[in-house]
């Protein structure tokens, strides 16, 4: 469903080159549910972006759903592959309705029915009719996240990408979305892709995982193979030593260089 | 009195119903919160009432009383009939007052619209392009902020002809730089937002993505600072008029009146700044309007 | 606890006036600290920050601060103005924040920043200042210190600039450290540094934490007692290696939603809210 082929992203150019992926090969197939996970500026937000046809200077084949997909994606294409963002806060617009939010995609892909439409995606995620017009201001963190969920889904897209999705969330409402997410994607049979930098939420809801540091996929494992502890690389085993928790006779202070 | 609590409600209420019941109860607020400046208010009052004014003249006094000349009664001070005293051609001021009204804010009504959509057709697509379309129109706009406001009217004036339709054409292109400025800083600042990808990764066309996300965000800045420039507009067409090149006599300008006041400015003081006061007063309303309404723009958006 | 407690507080209550109405966001909390670490913790408005802001005088005007008790040491916080708790802050308290990208000044280079602490706090002259700013970036575990202090904030990473403000709020030694959300900007491998040398430096001093998370196991983990709060109350009290055996339905309904490696489930069960939590006496 999802064939990355040598994708490389970078900024800059000469001394002052970013390189934020390298070569980054990697393929999910249809109905799964695939875990990206790494470090800040490990590049795994980069590459979900480069799928969803945000970077158009991303070098290297993407192949979505058998289509390559070229630098500049035709409306077609893009209904086939939909993001939700990590900031519940920065990816609503500010001076619209819920009701505008999800309206303009079947505005722009002429789906018809809009009413219906709106209104059906908005009981998809748990939110009713009072919630229909208000304003983003109006809305908790956990809502906001409900709406630009069915803002994603509202176009019956075939590939649902999440940029994580919760980490801006408090715990409790993490645990909402991520069981409306599982209970989603189960229904709607959709491919998922995530990205997070916390191992437990990603091997909650994907099966398959690859982790990323610098740009470069370092290992790809399984999350059952995560949990038992089975990793062979070892940024994988010093990530899953971090994730077990503070450990305060253990901690052994290392000097920073920068 | 249960009426208006029950609008009050109407408009207040957590769960709106309808996207006109959304977008009022927002206004409502900010409504709510302007009002909570005095300042701001007062400079409200001084707008509504220059409007009043404006479109009570003809009302209140026959047009043609603005340019009756009664000679016996010159430079008159205040008296019972002329409640300002009358001006070096036996005119009234008061009457001449309310008729510039007329001019003043049909100059900066027609400035205003012509300054805010060229300022946001040449900012919002440099902002949101970038690249060499950003770099052309930041240029064009450089060049036309390079003229001094009035020297480009009296160029205008020189070339056209004086008139106020000459003088509103002088000042909008002196003034609209700073406006496609403003709104390239807002859409830079907005370019990168997820919202913005978001509607990117919807398949919206760029014109949508401008039209529909970012006009919305960058026309509060522009009309804030359309306000606060309202003084400097204000002024400019009374500078203009003053030297003889907005409205012609004997339209009753209050910068035309000023000046026409000048060489009796000692000892019938009143005829230059009476006019003059109405100036201040008119500009010192818009700066004090202009302010509450970024106070609140500022409040929402942090 | 034998001796006097450092932070005293009894019924504390922080409201903001509004248009629509009055919102409280602290309601009544009491808690005493000694030299010892407390965690705080709880979800977006719970009040945990408010509570951290109120004990150090930064909840702004039209906030208002009420307490029956309000004491660090012998000082009654109640009674300071804006000048008695400039005196305060820093020497005796101190608190570090989130995001060091944006509780640095980005203009002036990160030494210059510590050394200007310590020149407050001590009236000293710029070579002492500067010694003592390059001795604490040394306690913190920067290799190079004479390097890092000519930095400016944007030329450090997220670790690093936490360091410097633990450097920086630790300088003129204060009694107590409140830690608001310190390493909720880091990354995991990182964080557990910026703990250790909080930890290393606490002990050190003798001095008491408040420690201000979202985080349960990371607050259990680190700190002596833990304080769950909801809704503006505490609903919980208890020692943080006995947390698992907690009894209120909020701090129980928490830690089963928390996803975890070693475990998966199908569904994780969902913290159903009684509006009854946020009514109890704390």
């Amino acid at each position: 469903m999802i064939s990355l082929d040598n994708v490389s992203v970078s900024y800059g150019s000469g001394a002052r080159q970013i390189n934020a992926v390298r070569d980054v090969s990697l393929s999910v197939s249809e109905g799964e549910a695939f875990g990206l996970v790494g470090e800040s500026g490990s590049g795994k937000s980069t590459v979900l972006r480069a799928i969803a046809g945000l970077i158009p200077h991303a070098r290297g084949r993407v192949v979505l759903n058998g289509q390559e997909m070229q630098k500049h994606r035709t409306k077609a294409e893009r209904k086939t592959v939909q993001m939700v963002f990590q900031d519940p806060y920065g990816s609503l617009h500010p001076n619209q309705t819920v009701d505008q939010t999800l309206s303009m995609p079947v505005a722009i892909h002429g789906l018809g029915n809009p009413d219906r439409r709106v209104a059906a995606a908005l009981r998809e995620v748990g939110l009713g009719r009072e919630h229909r017009y208000r304003y983003p201001h109006q809305l908790s963190g956990g809502q906001r996240q409900r709406v630009a969920i069915a803002r994603a889904l509202i176009l019956e897209p075939r590939i649902l990408l999440l940029d994580e999705p919760t980490s801006a969330l408090d715990v409790s409402v993490q645990a909402e979305i991520l069981t409306l997410l599982a209970r989603l994607r189960r229904d709607h049979r959709l491919t998922a892709l995530m990205v997070s930098h916390d191992l437990a939420v990603i091997a909650h809801l994907c099966e398959r995982i690859a982790v990323m540091a610098h740009g470069a996929v370092i290992e790809t494992t399984t999350a059952d193979a995560l949990a038992s502890g089975k990793v062979t690389h070892a940024y994988t085993r010093q990530l899953l030593r971090s994730n077990r928790g503070f450990d305060r006779s253990g901690a052994e202070i290392v000097d920073v260089v920068s | 009195m249960t009426d208006t609590v029950a609008w009050r409600g109407w408009l207040l209420d957590p769960a709106p119903a309808s996207r006109r019941q959304a977008r009022l109860g927002r206004w409502y607020r900010a409504w709510m919160a302007f009002r909570r400046n005095g300042l701001a208010m007062t400079g409200l009052g001084v707008v509504l009432a220059r409007v009043f004014m404006a479109l009570v003249a003809p009302l209140v006094a026959d047009p043609g009383t603005a340019n009756l000349q009664v000679l016996e009664d010159r430079l008159q001070p205040w008296s019972a009939a002329h409640w300002f005293g009358t001006d070096e051609l036996g005119r009234d001021i008061l009457v001449r007052l309310l008729f510039g009204a007329r001019i003043t804010l049909t100059i900066v009504a027609l400035v205003s619209l012509i300054v805010v959509p060229v300022g946001l057709g040449i900012g919002l697509p440099a902002g949101y392009f970038g690249g060499w379309i950003d770099a052309v129109l930041m240029r064009i706009t450089d060049i036309f902020l390079s003229f001094p406001r009035l020297v480009l009217a009296l160029a205008f004036a020189a070339a056209l002809g004086p008139g106020i339709e000459n003088a509103v054409i002088a000042i909008s292109l002196t003034t609209w730089p700073p406006y496609a400025r403003l709104a390239r800083a807002e859409t830079l600042t907005r370019r990168r937002a997820e919202f913005i990808e978001a509607a990117e990764l919807q398949g919206a066309s760029h014109l949508r993505i401008i039209l529909t996300q970012i006009v919305p965000l960058c026309l509060p800045s522009v009309i804030i600072r359309l306000t606060l420039d309202m003084a400097g507009i204000i002024l400019t067409a009374a500078g203009l008029g003053f030297l003889g090149l907005g409205a012609q006599p004997p339209a009753a300008e209050w910068g035309a009146m000023v000046s026409s006041g000048r060489q009796v400015l000692l000892d019938q003081w009143w005829v230059s700044t009476i006019p003059g006061v109405a100036i201040f007063v008119t500009s010192l309303g818009f700066n004090l309007l202009g302010d509450g309404l970024r106070d609140v723009a500022d409040s929402r958006s942090a | 606890m034998s001796e006097a407690p450092l932070l005293k507080v009894r019924n504390l209550r922080v409201t903001y006036p509004g248009d629509e109405g009055d919102f409280v966001a602290v309601r009544g909390i009491s808690f005493a600290l000694g030299r010892e670490r407390l965690g705080i913790v709880g979800e977006s408005g719970s009040g945990k920050s408010t509570t951290g802001r109120a004990i150090m005088g930064l909840v702004g005007e039209p906030g208002r601060v009420e307490a029956d008790e309000m004491r660090l040491g012998e000082t009654d916080l109640l009674r300071l103005d804006e000048r008695g708790f400039r005196g305060l802050r820093g020497k005796r308290v101190a608190m570090i924040l989130q995001d060091p990208k944006y509780s640095l000044d980005p203009v002036m280079t990160v030494g210059h920043q510590i050394a200007e602490t310590h020149r407050c706090h001590f009236q000293s002259n710029a070579k002492v200042a500067r010694a003592a700013a390059l001795e604490m970036l040394a306690a913190v575990h920067i290799r190079d210190p004479e390097r890092v202090y000519a930095l400016y904030p944007h030329q450090v990473s997220g670790g690093m600039g936490q360091r410097v403000m633990i450097a920086m709020m630790l300088i003129a030694g204060p009694d107590l450290l409140i830690a608001d959300e310190p390493t909720s900007a880091l990354d995991v491998t990182v964080q557990h540094q910026v703990l250790a040398i909080m930890d290393d430096l606490v002990r050190r001093r003798g001095m008491g934490l408040i420690l201000i998370s979202h985080n349960l196991h990371l607050v259990s983990a680190f700190c002596d007692r833990v304080l769950v709060m909801y809704a503006g109350r505490v609903v919980e009290t208890c020692a943080a290696s006995r947390l698992a055996e907690a009894r209120h339905p909020y701090t129980r309904g928490l830690l089963a939603s928390l996803p975890e490696l070693g475990r998966r489930r199908t569904e994780l069960p969902q913290l159903q809210r009684d509006p009854a939590w946020a009514m109890e006496a704390s």
